[in-house]
């Protein structure tokens, strides 16, 4: 059996196209590179189906002649749970635009936590519990406990 | 025989209770009574296939008679009814939990009426992925637990959670795409997507081929199941939906992907060239995943971090390849779905009773809710791996798969595990001496700058999630209500049923990891008259 080159060469430039969009921020941007690269492994079920044949009816042609029915099967699966996870990031980048103005995908709360105390240069809130050791019940009891985990308790956090 | 007429009933009672709970939107007590009633069923349905699977091998349904090759067929042999018992047992928990928690939580801006269906079609996805006897449906499985857990972790649509939710939505949609590439790759290499028929196809393909398609759907699951260098969206994700939510999640999403890797990994892949880049996986998950966890001062985003490390511990068992870290790794995935969605739960509860999840802002509750103490202590302990808890038997069955493997990188993993082990112990005393022993903090103070900060950070939309929730803290301290504490304390009893009934589940789960090695089981319970 050999492939077909066009429907490779599509594939190929749908995934790349989609990944790249995929990379970005926005959300509408990542949806399109979700679209992008879910007809694209629509179409590598194609490949992956081998041949085109006749229309796969028993009855009304022959089985040697047919098309592979399954793939396709699994692809109307795919464009069907494709279509209801659009609607989904659709409706999601449009409330993130209603509340933030934009429909980025923002920090994660740790990112933007640790730039704020780099900001103000301070240290973190778990740092001077343990290393400090001023509240007198913790600060003896933890390192006695286990000893090594104290030590990389800031370590960490770093 | 009549046993296998039962198993499309996991997914497909679920999924009309979703129905008709949409249905009944308007009443808010016919949805519960439908939940109820509906999760109740598949309970007893799973504990029967449990038996029957226990007693006369997998049981197999062909849906509409097709048989295997051709149909979609529906197995629950010893490791999925297993899976499926314990998952759920648990939604039912979480669902009793989340219904008397009601309405006040959330506030008048989240849309209710569509928590039952959602939480429904989830369980439908879990079990639709557990019990599938094809590559595809076990696609198909995912992706509906997925789109429920989009739903769930957006629900009412509030800043903090689309930002968290659309980092989870990418991220799982990657993984989604990851898999069906994987599909259609293995469909082009073999012509077949059922499981059994792979079993037999995939051995015949040269070996560059197959461990491409096995890399593939690792890689897949893998970020499904958290494991260590894919694991970065969990901790982000999961502290920010509410309560029930969480814990649903932490104890069943990434417990389906384990079971795709252990189930892919046994069936497709047996001899697989891959165990030493899944030990090293496990022993990263682990370490990495606990740093983080003694790092943070908030309780949910500490427990997301556990649970990302004791991914690891999965993880591991599945990579030694032998019959007892199987065993081990069925074994510690019962006991971490029960013990981490009851830590979730209480952390629900702390959260009610305390006003907050941070530990910078808890204090004093054990003397102020004796109760919640001692519902957190147990699971954090059995957590942590204290010898009479099941959380020390799973690791104590992993180590010694560990050692009987014998290589120098078995031997750093069980080194890990134990370090993993303290330290989780160490983030769990923190989070006990902070929240339940220390001095309560003075009110007033404390309430002000509260209100302050989140004034201030509400500015710049920063997700501090906490500070709005704190902001209304005062309508949040109230006392628990026995319908919330109760299900956690459901979970914190079977917590330590599995403890107490140790000697048969580990039976139980030698049975299946036999099974699972043997294969043979499987394949002709789907395939009777051979592998054509």
């Amino acid at each position: 059996m050999s492939p077909n080159l066009v429907l490779i060469v599509v594939v190929g430039v749908l995934f790349a196209a989609g990944v790249y969009l995929l990379l970005e921020r926005s959300l509408t941007r990542v949806l399109v590179g979700v679209i992008l690269i879910g007809n694209g492994v629509n179409t590598l079920f194609l490949v992956a189906s081998g041949p085109a044949g006749r229309a796969p009816i028993v009855g009304l042609n022959d089985v040697d002649d047919m098309s592979d029915p399954l793939p396709q099967a699994l692809v109307l699966t795919a464009i069907v749970i494709t279509l209801g996870v659009t609607a989904f990031l659709l409706a999601m980048a449009y409330r993130a635009w209603q509340l933030n103005g934009n429909d980025e995908v923002q920090d994660d709360v740790e990112d933007a936590s640790i730039r704020r105390r780099a900001d103000r240069d301070e240290v973190s809130s778990s740092y001077d519990d343990s290393a400090g050791g001023t509240m007198d019940e913790e600060g003896a009891d933890d390192p006695s406990a286990e000893g090594e985990p104290a030590g990389v308790g800031p370590e960490g956090e770093r | 025989m009549d046993a296998s007429a039962l198993v499309p009933l996991p997914v497909v009672l679920p999924l009309f209770g979703a129905g008709l709970a949409l249905a009944l939107g308007r009443s808010a007590r016919a949805q519960r009574v439908v939940s109820v009633v509906v999760l109740t069923l598949v309970v007893g349905i799973a504990a029967v296939l449990l038996a029957r699977a226990d007693a006369d091998g997998p049981q197999v349904m062909h849906v509409g008679g097709w048989p295997a090759p051709i149909g979609i067929s529906l197995v629950a042999d010893r490791l999925s009814a297993l899976m499926l018992l314990v998952s759920v047992v648990v939604a039912l928990c979480v669902m009793l939990y989340s219904l008397s928690q009601g309405l006040v939580e959330y506030g008048p801006d989240t849309p209710l009426s569509i928590y039952h269906p959602t939480f429904l079609i989830l369980v439908a996805g879990v079990s639709n992925a557990f019990l599938s006897g094809d590559l595809f449906n076990l696609y198909v499985g995912f992706e509906i637990l997925l789109a429920a857990s989009y739903v769930l972790l957006t629900l009412g649509g509030t800043a903090d959670r689309i930002r968290a939710g659309s980092t989870y939505v990418v991220v799982s949609l990657a993984s989604s795409i990851v898999f069906l590439t994987a599909l259609a790759l293995v469909y082009a290499a073999t012509g077949t997507v059922s499981l059994a028929q792979l079993a037999v196809r995939l051995d015949e393909l040269p070996s560059g081929v197959a461990l491409m398609l096995q890399l593939m759907l690792l890689t897949a699951f893998a970020i499904k199941a958290a494991v260590f260098p894919l694991s970065a969206w969990l901790p982000d994700s999961y502290p920010t939906a509410p309560a029930p939510v969480t814990a649903v999640f932490a104890g069943l999403l990434t417990k389906v992907g384990v079971y795709a890797i252990i189930r892919t990994q046994t069936l497709l892949f047996p001899d697989s060239p891959l165990s030493d880049l899944l030990l090293w996986a496990a022993l990263l998950t682990m370490v990495i995943g606990i740093l983080g966890a003694v790092a943070q001062d908030d309780l949910k985003r500490m427990l997301s971090f556990t649970l990302v490390s004791h991914i690891g511990y999965m993880v591991f068992g599945v990579a030694l390849a032998s019959d007892d870290g199987l065993s081990g790794a069925i074994y510690y995935v019962v006991h971490h779905i029960v013990i981490q969605t009851n830590l979730f739960l209480v952390a629900g509860l702390i959260e009610r009773r305390g006003g907050s999840t941070s530990l910078e802002r808890l204090g004093g509750l054990a003397r102020l809710s004796p109760v919640l103490a001692l519902l957190f202590f147990v699971p954090a302990m059995n957590l942590a791996g204290i010898p009479p808890f099941s959380g020390f038997l799973g690791k104590l069955g992993l180590m010694q798969a560990g050692v009987d493997n014998g290589s120098w990188l078995a031997y750093a993993l069980v080194a890990g595990s134990v370090v993993t082990s303290l330290l989780t112990l160490y983030a769990m005393a923190k989070a006990w001496n902070r929240a339940f022993w220390q001095p309560p903090l003075p009110e007033t103070d404390e309430e002000a700058e509260a209100v302050a900060s989140g004034a201030t950070t509400d500015l710049h939309g920063k997700p501090v999630r906490t500070d709005t929730r704190r902001v209304s803290g005062k309508v949040a301290k109230v006392a628990m209500r026995a319908g919330m504490a109760g299900p956690a304390a459901v979970l914190l009893v079977v917590g330590v049923a599995l403890t107490v009934f140790a000697g048969p589940l580990f039976g139980l789960t030698d049975r299946a990891a036999a099974d699972l090695r043997e294969r043979t089981p499987y394949i002709e319970a789907v395939l009777p008259g051979g592998a054509p």
